[in-house]
């Protein structure tokens, strides 16, 4: 069995609100969390995170702010809502680890980069077109971490451009975007800009 | 029955055959289907990353084109991940502050949303506005020896398909029985078939597609109601059969599809040359040329 990492909560910077901060809707509390590891049992992707579910949440209900969001744990969540589902408790868990992302994204957590660009990429494919595009979206992707990475789906993207699945389209790269103005007013009301 | 349709940005493009066999299906079942006009992407599990609002508005937006149109009519959408958008949005406009909020960013569209329209999953519509006898009413070709493994996926019943247990779904299964298929049962049902990270973390999302594909093995096809699944369980079959060590082959279509196939609906409809996994063998067995 593997040492027992030890946290020394006393020598360690917290933030108490942490927990406050996350939960998406008015009156749903992590402080009623009771460490029962459904969460973490439930998980398809437990067994590869750094720090299991369960653990994660008493980090968070601790104020670990530093600790949990460059852990890796979020960037495995596939958003199946079976932690959320299961929850004695009840607390919207999957849809808590979506604000865990977000907090990520704005420190600019450098760890996890395959993982943000994703998301980085997604939206501005969908800022610009209002609408998914695959392929653009997909090399803007690969692009920006590993451009070889894209090597080990060539031979699948193949198969899906012969059987008519990826529809290759020109970028359009000028001009506003079909979700500029919605996108602006979004960020203008958050206080973003 | 009218709906209106909501198609998402899969069910245009990697997933045309999903749309091509839903709008088939629900015409031959007696359904109207018109496409809302204007859609844009309902944010996927992508905008509620960027901000709160974000991933309320871009939902809501199509929400809001809806209610312009007819607030009275509901949407029907097939992709799981839309479907879920849209209902954590609905929850979330429940709060008069929030809806007050995405309104305000809808100004810029000149749009408003009033949090009336209703969205189901295609999955609800077909076991609950038409159910099993209306389904087998129809049936032309029954898929006699055919066995189907229904595959669910998570955000079909979870945690917002109220139409189904979140955990052990039936509804599929009493859809396929209708048709006169054979249902394989098996532990996956509503698993997660690893979603975005087949893209990001392959090494984790490759045995979560595996796992599907090795209890669905006994069927002579998987059957889903969602894109993404579909583009998981059927396209990386390879790629999965490596990360298990043995060799996983099954064709995966949409419901929908075989839908199709019982009613006899024509060939060029369900777009079966589209798939990945060749879908001859299922064909074959039903004897469709």
């Amino acid at each position: 069995m593997a040492e027992r990492e030890v946290i020394n909560l006393t020598a360690v910077k917290r933030d108490p609100t942490f927990g406050d901060r996350l939960i998406p809707a008015a009156g749903q509390q992590l402080s009623t969390c009771i460490q029962c590891g459904t969460c973490t049992a439930s998980c398809p992707s437990a067994a590869a995170m750094d720090i299991t579910p369960r653990k994660m949440w008493r980090m968070v209900q601790l104020g670990l702010v530093d600790e949990v969001l460059h852990s890796k744990s979020m960037w495995l969540c596939s958003i199946c809502y079976q932690c959320q589902a299961r929850c004695p408790s009840g607390i919207p868990l999957t849809e808590t680890i979506a604000k865990l992302k977000q907090l990520a994204i704005q420190q600019q957590v450098k760890e996890w980069r395959t993982s943000t660009t994703f998301y980085l990429a997604f939206s501005s494919v969908m800022r610009r077109y209002g609408r998914m595009r695959e392929m653009e979206f997909m090399a803007q992707y690969f692009l920006s971490n590993n451009p070889l990475d894209a090597l080990g789906y060539a031979g699948m993207g193949w198969t899906m451009l012969r059987r008519g699945k990826l529809r290759p389209e020109l970028p359009k790269l000028t001009g506003p975007g079909r979700l500029d103005k919605l996108f602006d007013r979004v960020a203008e009301l958050e206080g973003k800009r | 029955m009218k709906y209106l349709y909501y198609p998402g940005c899969s069910m245009e493009a990697t997933a045309l055959e999903y749309k091509s066999s839903m709008y088939a299906a629900l015409e031959a079942l007696g359904a109207e289907v018109e496409e809302l006009e204007d859609w844009t992407c309902c944010g996927a599990s992508v905008a509620p990353v960027m901000s709160d609002l974000l991933g309320q508005a871009l939902p809501a937006r199509n929400l809001a084109l809806a209610e312009k149109l007819d607030g009275n009519r509901q949407i029907v959408v097939g992709c799981s991940a839309c479907f879920t958008s849209f209902q954590r949005t609905i929850a979330a406009a429940k709060d008069r502050a929030v809806l007050a909020r995405i309104n305000q960013a809808l100004e810029v569209e000149n749009l408003t949303y009033q949090g009336k329209v209703q969205v189901r999953h295609l999955l609800d519509v077909l076991i609950t506005d038409f159910g099993p006898q209306k389904i087998a009413a129809q049936v032309k070709k029954p898929l006699d020896g055919l066995t189907v493994a229904p595959y669910y996926g998570c955000q079909t019943v979870r945690p917002y398909g109220t139409f189904d247990d979140p955990q052990y779904p039936t509804s599929m299964a009493r859809v396929l029985e209708a048709l006169g298929a054979k249902v394989h049962h098996h532990l996956r049902e509503a698993a997660c078939c690893g979603t975005a990270l087949l893209t990001t973390k392959p090494d984790v999302g490759l045995i979560s597609v595996g796992q599907i594909l090795d209890v669905a093995q006994p069927a002579d096809c998987i059957a889903t109601v969602c894109p993404m699944c579909h583009m998981n369980l059927d396209s990386y079959q390879d790629k999965a059969s490596k990360a298990m060590g043995k060799k996983l082959s099954i064709p995966v279509l949409f419901l929908p599809q075989l839908l199709g196939l019982a009613f006899g609906l024509p060939a060029g409809e369900l777009m079966f040359k589209r798939h990945v996994v060749p879908v001859e063998p299922v064909l074959a067995r039903l004897n469709v040329a």
